[in-house]
Formats: C-alpha cells, structure tokens, sequence
C-alpha cells in the first residue's frame, strides 16, 4: 500500500518508536515567539542545559507589540518585559531573533514562508497552534506547547503520537466573489470545530490547487480551527515558484536538487487515508460566523441555524433564524497570520479603492510582517487605503488576541479576518464575526454585515 | 527535573457542564505575559469566573462552596484553540490533578500530560453519569486510578476504563519528564542527523 504524504515526511523524521506509540521526531525547524518560550528558557536555565541547535530555531516579536509608533517602548510594562525577555534568551543562546524594528519582522508564521525557512518536507514546530499555516508549502507543521518547545531546545526532538490521517478533497471553479478563506471557514462549519482532532489534514483537488500560495497559507492556517493538528498541501510548481529566490530558501543549483527531492512530496495515488471529505467548490459562498467557535459559520446571505447553540448566541445577543445581512458593525479587523499577507491587503484595497471607510466604524488594517508592510507601501496601497479612510499599521498579531492595545471594547461587534471568535478573544465581551477579506471590506464601507456579492458586483 | 508522581487517588470533583471550552476560557490571552510559572491558578476561568468588576459570578462552580476536589469534569472538546501551555498550567496550579472529559483537543492533552495533569477521557454516556452523581451529591467522590486505568464513582461503584499510552504512564507514575529522556538519547539523535544529511 501507498503511503500519504503525511507517512513520507513523519517516517522519515521519526528517530525512534517508543512502546505505546510515541514517536521521537526529529524537527528540521524551530519558530519562537515572546509569549511560549520565555518558560522553557527558565527550564534550561533551571537544568543548566543549553540549546541543542540554535541555527534551526527562528524568533520573532509578534503577539505583545504595538502596531503604531514601534520605534518607541512598548508602554505596557508586562509586554515590555516578555518581548526583551525573547531578546535576552536569544542573545543569550546565539537564536537569530528579528525584533521589532527589524525588517524581516513579522508574525511568525507570516515570516516563516515569506523568508524562505519553511520548504517543502521539512518538520516545523512552534509553540503557537497557527504553526499549521506553514503546510501549505508541503511541510509537516502542527503547533506545541511550552514543555514541548523546551524539548526542542534541548535534544531538536520532540515526543509526539503519529496523528491519523484525513484528506479532504474540494473540487471545482469557486465562485465569483469567494476566497481560500470562505473554504476553510466553510470546510469547518462542515465537519465542526473538532471534527478534525486527532487527525492530520491533507488538502487536495483542484479548487485547492487553484489556489495562490497566500490562499492556500489560510487554509491551513485554520486547520487547528477544526481541531486537526495540522493541514498540509502538496508542493507543486507554484511552491517552487513560491520559494525560488527567497532569502533562506537554497539557492542556484542547490535550489534545483531541493526541487528534485520536493517532487517526490505527495501522497501515493493508492495511499489510503483514515478519513476522507469530499466538497464541491459551487456549494461555497462568501462565509461569516454567527457563534462563539469557527465551526458556527454560514454563507453571509442566509439565517442563523435554528439549532445554534443558545450560549453563543445569546453572548453575541443573536436569534436563532435571524438574517446576518444588515447587522452592524462597530470594528473591522484586517490581518493576522491567517490573512495578513500581501495578497489579502491588496484584494482590500483593491476593494475599498473609490469609496470610504463607513462612520463609526474603527478599523484596523494590520500587515502580517514587515515585509508586506514595505510591499503594501512600494505598491502605493496605503495611499488607496488613506483615500478610502483608512490607515496601514504595522507589523504583529494585534486584534486576533488582543494581547496588545488592539481590543474590541465589551459587547461590541468585530468583523475580523483572523481565525478564531472565541467569546473574549478580541478582548473581554467582545463579540467577533470571522470571515474573509471581501465580506470585511464590504463590512468596513458600509457599516453593517453585507453581502460583498452585491456591493462590489461580483 | 521531574513533575510530580501521580498516585491513586479518591476525590470529590468540581463540575463545568460546557462543551467545547476552548484555551482562552480556561485562561484569556491577557494573562500570558509572565515570564515564569507561576500564579496561574489564580486567572484559570477568569471571565466566566469573575464579572467585569471583578466579582466572583456565584454560580459558576469554581466559586460554589459546594463543589472541591481535585478532579475537573467538563463537557467534550476540553481544551481546544490556542496551544497555550498556561492553560495546563492554570489548571494544575489551581490543585486540580486530573481532568474528566469525553473528548480531549490533541494539544491540550498533550500539555496537560507534560505537567502532571492527567486527562481522563471518558465515554459520553459514563460521563453523563458523572455529572449526574454530581448534581445528587456535590460531595460526590471518585478514585482515579492510573496503575489500572480506571475511573470510578465511588458510591455507585460505577468504573470506566481509560486510555494512555504506555511511555506516558510510566511518566507519570515515575514522575519522569521527557526532556531528560530526549537528552539521554542524543547519541541517537545525533547519529539519525548524521545519517539523512
């Protein structure tokens, strides 16, 4: 029998099988971030041990930090300390850190493809759940905790069960006006919010093939949203194309063997998979979330389920039956790792060009990295955005966690592009509807929860 | 380094009868700014178990007198979202050992076995009788025993089996913790970079 894609990059990463099942797998890269690494620090500090293989780990200040004014401290005192603890213990153990300021700054796993660190067939840890954003390049990638990102740090390996195997296959031309992330918003309003945990997720067929390497990026960033460990596409032309050039990618003649061996990364037509979803791409419309965890999302256009769950709505203070259309809207959020790439900030702007940001509404239009920042601006968008009423901010995670300035006050409403609508995750009380770039823009001109369909005349 | 060991153990249980309870409800994102261990307990639950004033809300079974113990039983998908550690954390350093559930999210469960915390999945049914010997009796107790893999209402009698894997157990009973046994191997490690570059 075959094997998956998913066999061929753990197999040959797993340094040994101990009785039970745990394997000892070998992690080819290591992202860190302020907020899951400074106690695994501690530990090594604690054991007197130091880091195993400091040139495969990568830092970066992301979820703490402010989007305005970076040049000046960080006013809150806790953030301060976190982010120039990440610093210190990177200085400290010779870990390439990009802090803020740095140009290549950016949300983790913004910068981690965008830089050309994460390649096809690779293992990538970060203690971060969103790490499975990076197997839209064919890498096996799932997030860990702190004890785990300390394992990492002391032996490069970590201590993991194989996860089964799901491959979901969607098939089709999209329509006009959808995005990769109504697909996984809709995928996961499909299978639930766990309907997915326990499993590894391979994302197959031609409407996933069809997809830019940013869209493909948000949907595996929101694999976990399903409760898999993580999503995964198999590398193609487009993945070469993607990473040929990129700063830590190989380059010249090493570039073309990587691509020799990167062409071996799918799953064998008779693997056989644990699971498997088939959807058909014309069944999917542009998505928005009614409840309190991202499997409670629906076509923008259509009612809030009669069998919604009576706690999520009665913390957004929606009905069962009701319309979303015409809803308002205090906040719209642009950003974060699920869709704060170039791609996304122009398909905003592009959108909003000629019209202006709607009255009372605040939003916030948040770069992924440093990198998109200074494309967005080489483009001209932030001058578009500015005409429209709106201001490009700069690099982090901001409004998805709210660990920053950027919170939604209590009971408001947020239109948000990132990838969870917890309740309080955009700050106590806050209310978040998630959905892709379209639906936010059209949210952002008008004020209230439209379809972008109609506005923008798809 | 080691966690602590983990013995058999009879208590009464503090229920939460809510599914899918994801990481930022067991500890919201503001709350993970420190740089080290400790005092987490203190924020586990935070906004559902404090107003905005910072009251405790009575009736949420953290702060109901009737409810203690060492044993958390909550709804199915426990511990989804966020890969947060702290939300082990949280709920080892408010006292709780074990953590009942009919479905864990894998991160979680992982997190929660790195400290100690044993989770205990359950089938839906059995823990539908768990929540009920609750609500009969809040002093309700329950053995947890990890060397049989058994879980057991003790007025009833009423036992389930539950799931672990070999290595992790022993962990567990031993108090061992697997950054010492990576390091005890990296000879091996060494020799498998060796042998794939």
């Amino acid at each position: 029998m075959g094997k998956t894609l998913l066999d061929k990059i753990w197999d040959a990463h797993t340094v040994r099988i101990e009785d039970g099942g745990r394997c000892v797998l070998y992690i080819d890269r290591q992202y860190i971030h302020e907020v899951t690494s400074p106690v695994a620090f501690a530990g090594l500090d604690r054991r007197g041990i130091g880091v195993a293989r400091p040139s495969q780990i990568t830092a970066t200040a992301d979820h703490n930090i402010p989007t305005l004014n970076q040049h000046l401290p960080i006013e809150e005192p806790e953030s301060r300390r976190q982010v120039a603890a990440l610093e210190a213990n990177c200085a400290k153990y010779g870990i390439e850190h990009f802090g803020v300021g740095n140009p290549r700054q950016g949300i983790v796993h913004i910068i981690g493809p965008e830089l050309g660190f994460t390649q096809p067939g690779m293992t990538i840890v970060c203690g971060d759940s969103h790490t499975s954003t990076h197997g839209a390049l064919g890498a096996v990638a799932f997030g860990v905790g702190t004890s785990e990102v300390e394992m990492v740090f002391a032996s490069q390996c970590i201590l993991q069960t194989k996860p089964r195997t799901m491959r979901i296959t969607v098939d089709g031309a999209l329509r006009q006006g959808v995005e990769a992330k109504d697909v996984i918003l809709y995928i996961i309003s499909q299978i639930t919010a766990s309907g997915g945990t326990g499993y590894f997720i391979e994302f197959a067929g031609s409407t996933i093939r069809s997809l830019s390497m940013e869209g493909r990026m948000t949907v595996c960033n929101m694999s976990i949203e399903c409760g898999a460990r993580g999503g995964m596409i198999a590398p193609d032309e487009k993945t070469f194309e993607y990473l040929r050039g990129r700063e830590r990618a190989p380059q010249g003649s090493d570039f073309d063997a990587a691509v020799a061996r990167w062409r071996e990364l799918y799953s064998d037509p008779d693997a056989r998979f644990d699971k498997e979803y088939h959807f058909d791409a014309a069944d999917i419309a542009p998505m928005i979330t009614y409840g309190t965890n991202p499997g409670m999302g629906m076509p923008v256009d259509s009612e809030i389920p009669a069998a919604a769950d009576p706690k999520a709505l009665e913390y957004m203070d929606f009905k069962a039956g009701e319309r979303m259309l015409g809803k308002p809207v205090d906040y719209v959020f642009v950003g974060s790792c699920t869709n704060g790439r170039i791609e996304d900030l122009r398909r905003f702007a592009q959108l909003v060009k000629g019209r202006r940001k709607a009255e009372g509404v605040t939003a916030w239009i948040v770069p992924g990295s440093k990198g998109v920042e200074a494309q967005a601006r080489a483009e001209g968008l932030d001058v578009i955005l500015a005409d429209a009423g709106f201001e490009l901010r700069q690099p982090g995670c901001s409004a998805c966690l709210a660990m920053n300035a950027d919170k939604i006050p209590a009971g408001k409403y947020s239109v948000s592009t990132s990838n969870r609508n917890f309740e309080g995750r955009q700050g106590p009380g806050a209310r978040t509807m998630l959905s892709g770039i379209a639906v936010a823009a059209a949210a952002a001109v008008t004020g209230r929860i439209t379809d972008p369909r109609e506005l923008f005349g798809f | 380094m080691s966690i602590p060991k983990f013995v058999t153990f009879t208590s009464g249980a503090v229920p939460v009868e809510v599914e899918n309870i994801d990481t930022d409800q067991i500890i919201p994102a503001r709350f993970l700014k420190a740089t080290e261990r400790k005092g987490f307990g203190d924020n586990l639950f935070r906004d559902w178990r404090y107003d905005s004033e910072n009251h405790p809300v009575a009736t949420f079974p953290l702060n109901d007198p009737r409810y203690a113990g060492k044993i958390l039983v909550a709804g199915r998908n426990f511990g989804c979202g966020s890969s947060r550690e702290h939300a082990a954390w949280a709920i080892a350093d408010y006292g709780f050992r074990v953590v009942v559930s009919s479905f864990f999210a894998d991160i979680f469960r992982n997190n929660a076995l790195n400290n100690g915390l044993l989770p205990v999945r359950v089938e839906e049914s059995f823990l539908r009788e768990i929540f009920d010997e609750i609500r009969r009796d809040p002093s309700a107790q329950f053995t947890v025993d990890l060397d049989n893999q058994r879980f057991t209402i003790v007025s009833s009698g009423a036992s389930a089996p539950f799931e672990i894997d070999a290595y992790k157990k022993r962990c567990l009973q031993n108090g061992y913790d697997d950054v010492d046994y990576l390091r005890s191997i990296s000879a091996e490690i060494s020799a498998f970079e060796k042998n794939r570059s």
